[in-house]
């Protein structure tokens, strides 16, 4: 694994849909080997601005990379990243067993492929169904597996724990610190700030559209003087808007 | 003394009643037919050995029959090659070729001229200007020739069988071909013509004018340049022949116009643009024909008076019938259209609804032709619809109101 | 294997078992079918297929591919978050269309001929003009209906469009050429027709018939131009191209929409 030094590296991205300015001039450096918390309210440009990491969304200016690689179109550098959305949605007619064939298909033959989540979250029943017919949070489940079955350079996470159970919940969390040991990076996206106190290395704070802090998580609580993200960020809220 | 002259006297010291044989050969003792002619007496035999001969318009003024032996050729140019003016000439099996086009005169190959009774039989006439030429002749048959053009341009091309002011002849088995009419009669009456193929002509595969009382069966016209055309004549009959594959603007398989008491049966008409027209015609009976894969099956014109119908086959026609006006007073009866939409419910083998043949998008295109190009829209369906669910434009006289169901109608006397 | 081809695999794997497919095969089926028992010959009931390849094929292809679009978003969705790019994901979805919509008319217009073939002939010429020219129409309404569903993020309205479209091609258009005919009867008319023909797929289509079934009235047109134009293989030649034309250029604009596309 020849990681770069930053995983994303972003300058002057804007994005507007319609009337709404999303993001506002993003300039970003995502240190390599690490989990990095992306925090925010709501509409603050969360969403958009991993989709923009994935392709998904074309920024309207600025320049973007991601493990080095320009996102210009060209699809190659998403075979090392791992993406799992907010609500994973599924065609409907496939089976569990079915879509995790057509993602190796798409990937090709990777060296190796890590399915330990798949008997972590006990999955293995379940695969012979059609995805419409599982709950939300077998779903869930099934979205993490494929996003890390390739060992992955890069995660990409949007409220990755957000359907999951307590006991999922949990391993999902060991999962990512393991999967962090092994070199990886980690963008991970969430709402709930206790979770991600105990897992981030470092958080990037979204407002507006704009980058309003980005360092590590003891630093943003020597900024703020709180010992606790919740209220850290709370304080970093509050400033924001006045 | 010349072998001519005793040949002629040889000749002439022939006991009567009984007739001869005369050889004519190349470098023979007779050279030419016109020679053979000279020496021949009424009722002889001319063979004509095989071979080419040039020689100036033969002149046949004695009833005799001429013979070929070995299909000789008799050579044309800038002039006929032979006319019979005798009555009972007997020509078999000789070759005609090379009669140049004239503005002047109607050369032909074989010309009879006010002559009764003579047979041309078997022979071959290729690249003259007209074939076989018969003005004022009568009870003449013409029987199994093959008549070539030169397929030019119609001005320098004439007919291949050429009738004027004749009566009585029987024409069969004839193949015609590459000339400006394969049958031509003006003033030709009590004819019969039988079996003939007449192709590819220029102009028209059979064009009678004037011609009363002849009949027309079995006679097959393909692929002529304007189809057929009969005209102004009374009595006529055409049965069994077929017209087919007569194709561009306002060219017909059959045309016929200010014809009377005349009958068109049992013949069939396929793929040509249009495959009967009628129009100025008086009393006509059109019955048991085939009308198939045609632009437009039958045309009336609104001029016909009491033409009638019966039980023909409509199928696979662009349109199957149209005409020029609503006022059209043709009457249809129990033929099969394959686009009869209706049904059988007494099973008696003839539809329950009346059937009106004549679509509103056939007379959108009789008025404006480039309209053509919406057929089989969608459209142009609904249109149709629209009309007989509520007539405006069709002419309500042409229906058929007991259409057959299947094809030959149900029923005797077909 | 490219991706083009991978995807497309996947979207006819989900696709065989779309319940609206399978009526569509059906419909076909039994109308084919009955119309041999309704006592027809081969040549018969082409001459009837006539209409439904004209009216059916663009609807369908129309309705289903705005649909079916507008349903594969989360596979779109997900594909795209995998080292998919966006030409080959586009093609593949269009393929993944259209080939089954083809084999559909294929299968459901030439099985009855095929299971007919003792007791009437296959008219084998005219079958393949008229399922070639299903097939080509396929291609072109499907990928209009692309363009409708990549223009309309809404599916009511893209739906609603695609209906609007199949009626004017279908009906509209003709009745304004119709009206063109007889308003301007004294103008020479030749030029503007084929070129409003042309700017029809759906007429294009009939055309491309026509030269097949109505040839024989067509030669009765008088104008030259309609005479080189109908009599001629330059007919069947540009028509062809013309057809092809509605098939890529929609193509090629919805391509351009779908690479600028944000999902």
């Amino acid at each position: 694994m020849s990681a770069p030094r930053s995983v994303v590296e972003a300058s002057g991205i804007t994005k507007r849909f319609g009337k709404l300015d999303v993001l506002r001039g993003i300039d970003l450096s995502v240190p390599s080997g690490r989990i990095t918390g992306l925090v925010g309210p709501n509409a603050a440009g969360k969403t958009t601005l991993i989709k923009s990491l994935l392709g998904l969304v074309r920024p309207d200016a600025g320049r973007l990379e991601v493990l080095g690689q320009p996102v210009n179109g060209d699809e190659r550098y998403r075979h090392a990243i791992g993406y799992m959305p907010q609500a994973a949605r599924f065609p409907e007619n496939l089976t569990g067993v079915e879509l995790l064939d057509m993602v190796r298909d798409l990937r090709g033959t990777p060296p190796s492929e890590d399915s330990e989540l798949l008997d972590t979250f006990g999955l293995a029943p379940e695969l012979a169904k059609p995805v419409r017919t599982l709950s939300g949070g077998t779903r869930q489940k099934l979205s993490a597996v494929v996003a890390f079955l390739f060992q992955p350079d890069l995660l990409i996470l949007d409220e990755p724990t957000a359907g999951l159970d307590p006991v999922a919940s949990g391993a999902f969390k060991e999962k990512l610190l393991a999967t962090r040991e092994r070199g990886a990076s980690i963008l991970l996206a969430s709402h709930t700030l206790a979770e991600l106190e105990e897992v981030a290395d470092d958080i990037i704070f979204l407002l507006e559209g704009r980058v309003r802090f980005h360092g590590p998580v003891a630093r943003l609580m020597s900024l703020t003087g709180f010992a606790r993200l919740e209220k850290a960020v709370a304080a970093l809220m509050r400033q924001g808007i006045s | 003394m010349s072998p001519w002259l005793l040949v002629a006297l040889w000749s002439l010291q022939a006991p009567a009643g009984t007739s001869r044989t005369l050889h004519v050969s190349p470098g023979g003792p007779l050279p030419t037919l016109t020679a053979a002619l000279e020496a021949a007496a009424a009722g002889d035999t001319i063979v004509v050995r095989s071979g080419v001969y040039q020689e100036p318009e033969i002149v046949v003024r004695k009833r005799v029959t001429i013979l070929g032996e070995g299909a000789p050729v008799l050579r044309g140019g800038d002039h006929q090659i032979l006319r019979i003016v005798a009555d009972s000439v007997t020509l078999r099996g000789l070759v005609f070729r090379d009669v140049s086009p004239s503005a002047v005169d109607d050369r032909a190959a074989i010309r009879v001229e006010g002559a009764r009774g003579c047979r041309i039989e078997d022979n071959t006439v290729v690249n003259s200007y007209f074939g076989i030429y018969l003005a004022k002749a009568a009870g003449c048959a013409i029987l199994g020739n093959r008549i070539t053009g030169p397929a030019t341009t119609e001005s320098l091309t004439g007919n291949a069988i050429h009738s004027w002011s004749s009566e009585d002849l029987v024409i069969e088995g004839n193949v015609l071909r590459g000339h400006r009419d394969g049958l031509y009669f003006e003033f030709t009456t009590d004819t019969k013509v039988r079996d003939n193929v007449s192709t590819a002509n220029l102009r028209y595969g059979i064009h009678f004018m004037f011609s009363h009382g002849c009949s027309y069966t079995g006679n097959r016209f393909i692929a002529n340049r304007a189809g057929s055309a009969v005209m102004y004549s009374r009595g006529v009959v055409m049965e069994g022949n077929r017209f087919l594959e007569s194709r561009g603007a306002s060219i017909y398989g059959l045309l016929g116009k200010d014809l009377v008491d005349s009958r068109i049966t049992g013949n069939l008409f396929a793929s040509n643009t249009g495959g009967l027209y009628l129009e100025g015609v008086i009393r006509v009976e059109v019955r048991g024909n085939e009308f198939m894969s045609n632009g437009w099956g039958a045309v009336v014109m609104a001029d016909a008076e009491g033409t009638r119908f019966e039980r023909n086959r409509f199928q696979e026609n662009s349109f199957d019938v149209s005409t020029n006006g609503a006022n059209a007073t043709t009457r249809f009866a129990e033929n099969y259209w394959d686009r009869y939409p209706g049904y059988d419910l007494d099973g008696d083998g003839y539809g329950d609804v009346p059937f009106a043949p004549v679509r509103l998008f056939a007379f959108i295109v009789q008025q404006h032709d480039p309209a053509l190009i919406l057929q089989r829209s969608f459209f142009v369906s609904l249109l149709d619809a629209a009309e007989r669910v509520a007539p405006i434009l069709t002419p309500r006289m042409m229906e058929d109101a007991r259409p057959s169901m299947a094809w030959p109608a149900p029923g005797i006397g077909q | 294997m490219s991706n083009a081809v991978k995807v497309l695999r996947y979207q006819l794997r989900d696709i065989v078992r779309n319940r609206w497919m399978l009526a569509y095969g059906l419909v076909l089926l039994a109308l084919t079918e009955g119309l041999f028992r309704l006592g027809g010959d081969g040549g018969r009931v082409i001459l009837s297929l006539l209409n439904v390849v004209l009216i059916l094929v663009p609807l369908v292809a129309l309705t289903f591919g705005t649909l079916y679009l507008y349903n594969a978003r989360e596979f779109i969705e997900l594909l795209l978050t995998q080292p998919v790019g966006r030409g080959a994901m586009f093609a593949g979805l269009w393929g993944g269309l259209a080939l089954p919509l083809c084999l559909i008319l294929l299968g459901g217009i030439g099985l009855p001929f095929l299971l007919h073939v003792a007791a009437s002939p296959i008219p084998t010429r005219s079958l393949v003009v008229l399922l070639g020219t299903g097939c080509l129409l396929t291609a072109a309404f499907t990928a209009i209906a692309f363009l409708i569903a990549l223009r309309f993020e809404d599916r009511a309205r893209g739906f609603g469009s695609a209906l609007v479209v199949w009626l004017i091609c279908a009906v509209v258009y003709d009745g304004m050429v119709l009206l063109v005919v007889t308003t301007f009867r004294d103008y020479p008319l030749e030029t503007p027709l084929l070129t409003l023909i042309l700017l029809n797929p759906l007429d294009l289509g009939r055309v491309l018939l026509l030269l097949d079934f109505d040839v024989a009235a067509l030669m009765g047109y008088t104008g030259a131009v309609f005479k080189r134009f109908l009599g001629t293989s330059l007919g069947i030649g540009v028509g062809l191209a013309a057809l092809s034309a509605w098939t890529i250029v929609p193509l090629w604009f919805g391509l351009r929409r779908f690479r600028r596309r944000d999902f």
